[in-house]
């Protein structure tokens, strides 16, 4: 099963070779990684995409509590949440395909970020399913590049981690 | 406040910290620590000759006294040498500080001379540890550091002080109490938990306590003690928990698991309910998991959540220090009201089944004419020092023999890497310990193997008078490895056999020590009372039965049931 995890951590260096090294020591695996700033400085706040059953997911965040610099560690995955991922794709723009591109982009609601005489940069936001659907309407056109941040995610409601 | 350099602040911490001896060796980059130290004069250190030694001393005198044991070493090859030491108290759960120093910052990651990324290196085998970059920081860090080594599930921690750190000036502001907000071991357990303990208890047949080394760390033996007693449960006890149950109590099965007794491994194969206490499901304790225990229920306390449902499925799990859980339990019990009779017709059926298998098969060994059996010179030991030593090991079937035949009724009286498996531990952290309870008497059981992993140590111990004993069981063989392949491997001895090892004797007297050496069973006495009588350091070596194993042994992966018993 997939588990979305939202970890806060202290802006110390070396806080997230910790987690890492924790995940690779233990060999759980990562699917994805996400890491920035919060509001309070001191706190970096860590989305963690993450697989097992229901035991190696228990361990996996007591585990992570168990760092001395892990603040908070939830299951965002656990109850009703939102999560989006970013991703920048470079695709080849020929003559012909540059219209088809254009109305994938359209029906995506992504946009064109750059555009040269032969490639087009763009930006597509959404859930992960989402960006795995336009990757694939654009690999038989040609991606020459493609970047992704990783899924950030959020309970829904009330509830903050 | 007046202004203080790194290095006064490392020393002025380490006696706020009620700290008087450490254990370490000098280096280029720890250099302005050691000026600090001499000038101030007031805190004892203790050179050792290779710095695996220092990080082991620290780790007996820690494990003996209970206090934070603190080593020191310079930058590079003397950080990495402290690193089999650090993973040693990190697996095994033992509170220690190690200072080493670290080039300038200026040069960090320049490849500078005598630069390692140490903090890098032992992330993973330390509780914490911590670069500093800036003095400022660090009487803050300094403070976190004796904190996280001792608070919750005790481990290492490891403070990285490049060499502008220590010679910088800051004000030196100590903090007193110390709060993290990302760190909070819980102590206190959850009430609930007690209440849901103590109604399995009250149904279970045929409990056992299965009881690691978390009894000896929360010093909390005295209620393991009393709940046993007061509900006629037996005991059985990890490698690292022997101690803190008494191994002469009549409720001890004594240990469990790969070469545990046959009435431990029975009872937990038979049991319908453990109470593991401060112990963790470790591979050698479960054998094949999927065997291990089948009909019983589970109720786990630890202080470490993550040790709980590790291995195991858990019914009952209860996070908390063992000390104040045991506390609540006894509480439950007396609030529960029932007789000591009651308890003890309940169980009365299981201890006289536990008891048949005792008499069964009991931890035994054949005697041979003219042959020195390793077993009859540990039960010599033991009948000698009359229980009362503190016993360190090293790894391997003198560990194990140990073990079995020496009867451990005290904690802190067995020092035993049990986690990492170390040889050449046992012999440094005789040392700590000596240098802990100088009027103890200390002895290191060894083979010829390890002891000579970290021999240098003899010079240590000479020139700071300490009167330890070694014992080396000698078969000229790396024992356990070739026990294993006599059984697993058809014999082939691959790199088992020593061709030379050193005569011991006289490498004690090279080193100004005393040696003594028994070949034949009828001298065993002789040179075990000669050598624990001898002034100062003493080898007492033991030329054993070459081939002789560990037994009972449950193989690797195969169910603790199915035990070679010879």
């Amino acid at each position: 099963m997939k588990h979305t995890l939202s970890v806060l951590v202290e802006n110390t260096p070396g806080a997230l070779s910790r987690i890492t090294g924790l995940f690779s020591g233990r060999a759980f695996n990562i699917e994805s990684l996400n890491v920035a700033a919060t509001l309070d400085p001191t706190l970096s706040h860590i989305t963690l995409v993450t697989r097992g059953d229901e035991f190696i997911i228990e361990q996996i965040i007591k585990q992570l509590r168990r760092l001395v610099d892990v603040f908070k560690v939830v299951d965002v995955s656990e109850g009703e949440f939102v999560e989006r991922e970013m991703s920048l794709i470079k695709v080849r723009a020929e003559e012909e395909s540059r219209a088809e591109i254009l109305r994938i982009c359209d029906i995506f609601r992504c946009k064109v970020v750059d555009v040269s005489p032969k490639s087009y940069t763009l930006e597509v936001t959404g859930p992960e399913s989402k960006l795995k659907a336009v990757i694939e309407l654009l690999r038989p056109i040609g991606i020459k590049e493609i970047t992704r941040t990783g899924t950030i995610a959020m309970m829904r409601e009330r509830k903050t981690i | 406040m007046a202004k203080m350099t790194g290095k006064q602040m490392v020393i002025e911490a380490l006696k706020r910290e009620g700290v008087d001896i450490i254990f370490g060796f000098p280096g280029g980059a720890i250099i302005d620590v050691y000026d600090a130290l001499e000038k101030d004069g007031t805190i004892k250190h203790v050179l050792v000759r290779h710095e695996q030694g220092a990080a082991h001393a620290a780790d007996g005198y820690a494990r003996a006294s209970g206090k934070v044991g603190v080593c020191i070493a310079t930058s590079g090859p003397g950080a990495t040498n402290t690193v089999t030491g650090i993973a040693t108290a990190n697996m095994d759960s033992v509170p220690i500080v190690v200072f080493t120093g670290q080039v300038p910052t200026a040069l960090i990651g320049n490849d500078a001379f005598q630069e390692v990324d140490i903090v890098g290196i032992t992330r993973p085998c330390t509780k914490h540890n911590y670069l500093v970059k800036d003095v400022k920081d660090l009487p803050r860090v300094l403070k976190e550091a004796f904190y996280v080594a001792r608070s919750g599930r005790p481990g290492p921690v490891l403070v990285d002080l490049p060499k502008d750190v220590q010679n910088g000036k800051a004000e030196f502001d100590y903090p007193q109490e110390i709060k993290l907000r990302s760190y909070n071991p819980v102590i206190e357990p959850h009430g609930k938990q007690i209440e849901r303990a103590y109604r399995l208890i009250e149904k279970a047949k045929r409990p056992v306590i299965y009881a690691g080394g978390g009894v000896i760390i929360s010093d909390a033996d005295k209620e393991l003690r009393a709940l046993a007693k007061a509900m006629h449960i037996p005991v059985t006890m990890t490698l690292m928990g022997l101690g803190g149950f008494p191994g002469t109590h009549e409720l001890s099965l004594g240990m469990l698991g790969m070469h545990g007794t046959y009435s431990a491994n029975m009872a937990m194969a038979n049991s319908d309910l453990i109470i593991a206490i401060g112990a963790r499901f470790d591979d050698r304790v479960t054998g094949k998991i999927e065997a291990f225990a089948p009909l019983a229920k589970i109720i786990h306390l630890d202080i470490d959540p993550t040790s709980i449902q590790k291995n195991v499925k858990v019914d009952v799990p209860i996070v908390g220090d063992c000390k104040r859980v045991l506390k609540k339990l006894l509480d439950a019990v007396k609030d529960g009201g029932r007789p000591a009779e009651a308890w003890m017709d309940q169980h009365q059926a299981w201890l006289q089944q536990l008891d048949a298998w005792k008499k069964r098969h009991p931890l035994t060994y054949k005697e041979e004419p003219g042959v020195i059996k390793p077993q009859n010179v540990i039960e010599k030991l033991y009948e000698m020092t009359k229980g009362r030593a503190i016993i360190t090991t090293e790894v391997g079937q003198n560990q194990m023999w140990t073990a079995q035949f020496y009867k451990f009724d005290e904690p802190r009286t067995l020092l035993t890497s049990g986690g990492l498996g170390t040889m050449g531990y046992g012999f440094p952290a005789a040392i700590g310990a000596q240098m802990a309870f100088p009027d103890k008497l200390v002895v290191d059981v060894a083979g010829d193997g390890s002891i000579q992993m970290n021999i240098q140590e003899m010079a240590t111990a000479m020139e700071q008078r300490l009167p330890v004993k070694i014992v080396i069981l000698n078969n000229q063989f790396l024992g356990m490895v070739r026990q294993w392949q006599e059984l697993f491997y058809d014999r082939r001895y691959a790199a088992t056999e020593f061709e030379m090892t050193p005569d011991f004797v006289k490498l004690a007297e090279a080193y100004g020590a005393k040696g003594f050496r028994a070949t034949k069973p009828e001298e065993v006495d002789d040179v075990l009372s000669k050598g624990l009588e001898a002034e100062g350091l003493a080898i007492m070596e033991f030329a054993i039965a070459r081939e002789e194993g560990v037994f009972p042994m449950v193989p690797a992966g195969k169910a603790t049931t199915e035990m070679l018993l010879v």
